[in-house]
């Protein structure tokens, strides 16, 4: 029996679900993006703030943002345990991925309601 | 040019402080050799030389070994499958112990094998005679018992390289699905559950180096994803 504690689901088999449709939601999203941006040759402050400014848009950004997260949380563990052999240094790269992780999830909600 | 390099690793652990690649010249008379041919030559010629084989045809799996960068087995690999420009580096398996020149240490292999419990589990009364199966539901097991455990794939498996201790890697999951495919065996959710966690099975990338080195042509990725959907379906 292996047993982990510092990994998104506490699960091989839910950190690959989580790893596999958030990636389908980046991938939404990138395309979306990128579409937007190809449909609007000369975007102007007004439009791209008013396309943000829209609930739906919001929450399909937020959920970009929460599927970043959980990917890059399950993706960087990953690479931690099959690299990083100290455990000192293992969990300190943990640490500080997590801790990134959520200053840019918080700063996203921020840039997505502030002002 | 009947003249083959073959540059081979070589380490004694009691004499040697590191390893090294010694070079021997081969005359193969033009003759398109099988690597273990070559091997038995180079014994000749230093017979301190250490490797394993035994059927030397391809079913009892001991010459697993890495050939020009390759897995394969050396007694069913031609020269011509591998050298390049009549040169060949004979290395042991890569990741797991050396012992001694071309011979590695596979308890940590056979240790995750013997975690995968690769025997019938059933705790339903033994028929009189035997428990049956339809051809249907023998020809499953098709491409999954075909085995001989020579370690060609896990060795070439980074995620084994890596988690030894906690991967099962692609031999053991194999025999795994060997099991969990086998109508006759219902410790089904027992063996599932000790897959489940972030190492044993899900560490496979599928990368598929597994597929591209068995000297069987099983698809261990294939296995793998297999359990990986009855994980899916057993748990949603």
């Amino acid at each position: 029996m292996v047993t982990n504690i510092t990994n998104l689901g506490r699960s091989g088999l839910s950190d690959w679900l989580i790893q596999r449709v958030s990636a389908v939601v980046l991938a939404l999203y990138a395309l979306f993006v990128v579409a937007y941006l190809l449909f609007h040759p000369n975007l102007d402050y007004a439009t791209w703030s008013g396309l943000f400014a829209q609930t739906w848009m919001r929450i399909f950004s937020l959920l970009a943002f929460i599927s970043m997260a959980a990917h890059a949380w399950v993706g960087l563990w990953t690479v931690s345990t099959d690299y990083l052999k100290h455990t000192g240094v293992r969990f300190g790269f943990q640490a500080v991925v997590i801790l990134a992780i959520f200053v840019f999830l918080v700063w996203g909600v921020q840039v997505l309601w502030g002002a | 040019m009947s003249n083959l390099q073959v540059s081979v690793y070589r380490y004694n652990p009691e004499t040697d402080s590191a390893p090294y690649m010694q070079e021997f010249q081969v005359d193969t008379q033009g003759r398109d050799l099988m690597v273990l041919n070559v091997l038995t030559m180079i014994k000749d010629q230093d017979s301190s030389l250490a490797f394993r084989r035994s059927c030397r045809e391809g079913v009892c799996g001991s010459d697993g070994m890495n050939m020009n960068g390759t897995n394969g087995l050396a007694c069913i690999t031609p020269l011509s499958d591998v050298a390049k420009d009549n040169k060949l580096v004979l290395r042991p398996l890569p990741g797991l112990p050396v012992m001694r020149d071309l011979v590695v240490d596979m308890g940590l292999f056979y240790k995750q094998y013997e975690r995968m419990q690769p025997y019938l589990q059933n705790d339903t009364t033994a028929p009189a005679i035997e428990r049956l199966q339809s051809p249907e539901e023998r020809d499953k097991l098709d491409g999954l018992y075909e085995c001989i455990l020579c370690a060609c794939c896990s060795t070439s498996c980074p995620s084994f390289w890596w988690n030894p201790d906690k991967f099962v890697g692609p031999a053991g999951l194999l025999q795994a699905y060997r099991f969990l495919a086998d109508s006759r065996d219902n410790a089904t959710q027992a063996r599932l559950a000790e897959l489940e966690d972030p190492f044993s099975l899900f560490r496979c990338r599928g990368i598929m180096n597994c597929v591209a080195v068995c000297p069987k042509g099983l698809n261990p990725t294939r296995a793998i994803g297999k359990i990986r959907e009855m994980l899916l379906s057993n748990a949603t």
